[in-house]
């Protein structure tokens, strides 16, 4: 994977084109995802509408909005957690149609939570090796009689959790209860639980809720580390806005789940309708 | 045809059983969030209550039954008070234990009390048999009292629980305990009454099973209990309604189903159709969808 | 991987526990030691101890690791004990004169443990599409309906040949599974030694699954299902693996209780039966499995020491289960025993422990 790094033009975040007609700047590259027309209702109320987007191969992208903006539902939908009432979802160019969240797990889209979700009793090391479940494999027999497919898998298994974990800097860590963990660590094990997925997208749900400003500094380094070690697309959803504007390249507001502007960090601070939408608001606050 | 009818009549009566016992599982179940399993023996208790009033104490059947109610109310509240109150923190399996042992302790005290043999429950009902068809359909005088009652229980509850100051609580409650609390319900009274509610009607369904069916043994409670309990689940768990419906349904899927099918597989098909309506249904017929937040 | 570590330590003391216990009562069994001897009706315990061990083992598979409460254990059981004894009765009348109690004994257990294994994932499929307290309730009616079921259930041999006959058939040679009048007949071939061996076998079973990429994707299931489908977990075949390996087991202890007397009955596996499995489960600590072997022991055992107290004994019972699930699990009760342990175990371990299920086994 050693892709030249073309400019990332402002433009990449535009509507995707809904007749077949390719921009130029994706003649090289297939999209690891693109999202047509996504919407989804809940009884009547349409939580997410006409939601388009384009990422690009190693693109990092924001995706911000108020609260209730229905963020994390796009998350959802993106992930299969729910299936869409209308759209289409391309992930690295096939269709996600009738997948599960496992199915789109195994095309390359892995996840964060907002309100965290590891395996609090399990070990931090444990926590990863679930994540490398699809990565490192070996049967049930093998693990109930512990055949020698079982002492190699695990062997792999421990190598590649300590290896991802070393990412955060957290191997010494790795024999802890995950649930006993700070904060901030949890968030950034769960990162690794999902990079250990072995992902060409990874979604992030506010992962610097409840870190420190340095903890933040420190986060949008490995953000960015992590998308040059492993040349994968990140989108994140954030509510810290230097982060937001500090590492995405492209970022997409959305509001009463419809995308009103996209652009990069100095066309959204500057323009009038997410000032209105966004930005506004929180200054009656 | 008539006797097909017969049958039916018949559903409906040991339906209607059910459908008192499931109110009792489906109000406990939907406003304390437990299987309470002790809820079948209370139900034995209760007919041996009236059973001994009656032939013990020399006291008229109508009196019995409200000697009967007014124990079995009291003995719901403790239970409550004893054993489920100290769990209201701990896991819904340690409570569903907890409730097991307590059916255990119930029938093991009226085996004390009672003894283990079978005990001839005559009925508290002296109305006469309704015939109708020229005497070929017979509709005996325990069925029309206990459809009236059931009856009368479900409007009585629904009523209760619409209009009432308490019945609303209730509601709240079984909506949402820690909300309900912040609104200044007391979450534990209201959770007592539920129990005597449930217990007070265990009593009533106990006396009219064993005045349909008057085989009185200390394990009398479990088996009705136990698909009474189905009942509430098939109807929708926490619904007065679905324990109605639940309820019915089920009785005369028993009664058809050992008239039609066979009489050993007549328990397997009410649980055979309890599954299905689960499988098509996930909670029950008139049960509620919960969304699950991610 | 080098390094001993806690779990380990852990499932070593599990197999040491059992093995010991073994000897004991081995060496109780040979008399050697005046004064160190099994009571008669204690020694009729033991096979039944086995295989309540393997029964709440297994369904701690079910409720404590893979977190699905299961109401009709029970059911897999007499699946597995009816199986097994047509499977054990079949061929000592194919092979008549021949010397084959081990072979019998060995296939019964199979036999058993593959019919409850199919059973399993026959139910398994509708019954894994339902969550929570309804997952319960079906479990619990399918348990009532293997029950009826078999209580129609005909089966005769005439040498060789099988017969089987549904809701009062004529059948040809001799019936030896006669409806509602269960099995009969049945030649006594478990022993107590078997009894160890299955629940070695079971613990081995159960104990490596839990320390495998499968074992953890079940566990993962149980604590965040949506967060182990992130990751790629496939939830549906997990959650069944769980579930019918738990079967299984139930069906080899089943296979095992049916081939140690010389009747059974379908009634012996009621919903009575499952719930007694539960409370062991419960009682030792949903998710330990050492506490699900030392809890179906004791609980075994003790209606047995209780028979002193004649009819008072399963008030006791009942009264001992009430007790301990409210000081297990009362808060303020609870809070004084933890900080006790806490205190004690202060010095062992500096590392913090959680009293939560999961990792303890």
């Amino acid at each position: 994977m050693t892709q030249t790094k073309t400019p990332r033009t402002p433009t990449r975040m535009v509507p995707a084109p809904s007749h077949g007609i390719i921009p130029e700047r994706d003649l090289n590259s297939q999209p690891v995802l693109e999202a047509r027309n996504l919407g989804i209702e809940f009884g009547g109320l349409h939580a997410v509408e006409d939601f388009n987007l384009i990422i690009g191969r190693t693109e990092i992208a924001g995706l911000i909005g108020p609260n209730g903006a229905g963020k994390t539902t796009v998350f959802n939908l993106l992930t299969k957690v729910y299936q869409p009432t209308m759209g289409t979802i391309l992930l690295n160019g096939r269709d996600t149609a009738g997948m599960n969240t496992m199915q789109a797990n195994k095309l390359g889209i892995a996840r964060t939570f907002q309100n965290i979700r590891l395996f609090g009793n399990m070990s931090v090391e444990d926590n990863v090796r679930i994540g490398l479940h699809n990565q490192v494999r070996y049967g049930m027999f093998s693990g109930i009689f512990r055949l020698p497919a079982y002492y190699r898998g695990e062997r792999q298994m421990h190598e590649r959790a300590l290896e991802l974990l070393s990412i955060f800097d957290m191997q010494d860590l790795a024999r802890h209860q995950a649930g006993s963990l700070p904060y901030g660590a949890q968030r950034r094990l769960e990162i690794v639980r999902a990079l250990a997925t072995n992902p060409s997208l990874l979604l992030l749900d506010e992962p610097a809720a409840g870190m420190n400003p340095h903890e933040t500094e420190e986060l949008m380094e490995n953000i960015a580390k992590i998308r040059d070690k492993f040349h994968i697309a990140i989108l994140l959803i954030e509510h810290d806005m230097n982060l937001v504007m500090g590492i995405c390249e492209g970022i997409c507001v959305l509001n009463y789940g419809r995308i009103i502007a996209k652009g990069t960090a100095e066309e959204i601070q500057n323009n009038p309708v997410v000032i209105e939408a966004y930005l506004g608001k929180k200054k009656e606050a | 045809m008539i006797q097909f009818l017969s049958y039916l009549v018949n559903g409906i009566s040991l339906g209607s059983v059910y459908a008192i016992i499931a109110l009792g599982y489906s109000m406990v179940y939907g406003i304390a969030k437990m299987l309470n399993f002790a809820h079948g023996d209370v139900i034995m208790v209760g007919a041996f209550m009236s059973f001994s009033a009656t032939q013990y104490w020399g006291m008229s059947p109508m009196v019995s039954v409200l000697v009967s109610v007014v124990v079995c109310t009291l003995l719901g509240m403790t239970i409550e008070r004893l054993a489920y109150k100290p769990l209201r923190q701990a896991t819904s399996l340690a409570v569903l234990i907890t409730a097991i042992g307590m059916s255990y302790l119930l029938q093991n005290l009226a085996l004390l009390i009672w003894g283990a043999n079978p005990k001839s429950f005559s009925s508290v009902v002296n109305i006469g048999t309704l015939s109708l068809f020229d005497g070929r359909l017979r509709i005996t005088g325990e069925t029309v009292v206990t459809v009236l009652a059931n009856l009368v229980i479900m409007i009585a509850l629904t009523l209760f629980t619409g209009k009432t100051k308490m019945g609303k609580a209730m509601r709240a409650v079984s909506e949402d305990r820690g909300a309900a609390e912040l609104m200044g319900i007391n979450v534990n009274a209201t959770i007592s009454m539920t129990f005597a509610i449930g217990s007070g009607l265990a009593a009533i369904a106990g006396v009219l099973l064993c005045s349909a069916y008057p085989v009185l043994m200390p394990t009398t409670g479990s088996m009705p209990g136990i698909k009474a309990f189905t009942a509430a689940v098939f109807g929708g768990i926490g619904s007065i309604p679905g324990a109605l419906i639940g309820g019915i349904l089920l009785g005369v899927i028993e009664i058809l189903g050992k008239a039609y099918v066979s009489t050993e597989l007549g328990d397997a098909l009410v649980f055979a159709v309890l599954i299905i309506v689960l499988l098509v249904k996930p909670t029950g017929l008139l049960g509620k969808k919960v969304h699950e937040k991610v | 991987m080098k390094k001993w570590s806690k779990k380990l330590t852990g499932n070593a003391l599990t197999y040491l526990l059992v093995i010991v216990a073994f000897l004991l009562c081995e060496l109780s069994l040979s008399g050697a030691i005046d004064g160190f001897k099994m009571s008669r009706s204690l020694k009729g315990q033991l096979v039944p101890i086995c295989v309540y061990i393997v029964m709440a083992v297994s369904l701690n598979l079910t409720v404590g690791i893979s977190g699905e409460l299961s109401l009709g254990h029970a059911g897999f059981m007499s699946v597995g004990a009816f199986s097994g004894i047509i499977a054990s009765q079949w061929i000592a009348s194919a092979f008549p004169g021949a010397e084959l109690d081990l072979v019998r004994l060995l296939a019964a257990l199979i036999t058993g443990g593959i019919v409850a294994g199919i059973a399993g994932v026959l139910i398994g499929i509708p019954v894994l599409r339902l969550r929570g307290d309804y997952l319960a309730i079906v479990t619990l009616a399918f348990g009532e309906i293997i029950r009826n079921l078999i209580n129609c259930v005909y089966f005769s041999l005439d040498g060789a040949r099988l017969h089987f006959g549904f809701l009062n058939p004529s059948l040809p040679g001799t019936v030896f599974i006669n409806g509602p009048m269960g099995a009969t007949g049945v030649n006594k071939l478990a022993s107590f030694e078997a009894g160890f061996l299955l629940v070695l076998f079971t613990l081995a079973v159960v104990l490596n699954l839990i320390g495998s990429r499968s074992g953890r994707a079940i566990m993962a299931i149980r604590d965040n299902r949506i967060a182990a489908e992130s990751v790629g977990i496939h939830v549906t075949k997990y959650r069944m693996m769980a579930f019918v390996t738990s079967a299984a087991l139930a069906g080899m202890a089943g296979a095992l209780y049916g081939v140690n007397y010389s009747t059974v009955q379908a009634v012996k596996f009621k919903f009575d039966t499952s719930i007694l499995v539960l409370v062991f489960v419960v009682l030792g600590g949903i998710g330990n499995i050492r506490g699900s072997i030392i809890a179906a022991t004791l609980l075994t055992v003790l209606p047995e020491m209780l028979r002193q107290f004649g009819d008072y004994r399963m008030l006791i019972y009942a009264i001992v289960l009430i007790l301990v699930m409210l000081a297990t699990n009362n808060p303020t009760l609870r809070g004084g025993i933890d900080s006790l342990t806490a205190h004690i175990k202060k010095r062992s371990s500096p590392a913090p422990e959680t009293t939560k299920e999961g990792d303890k086994a």
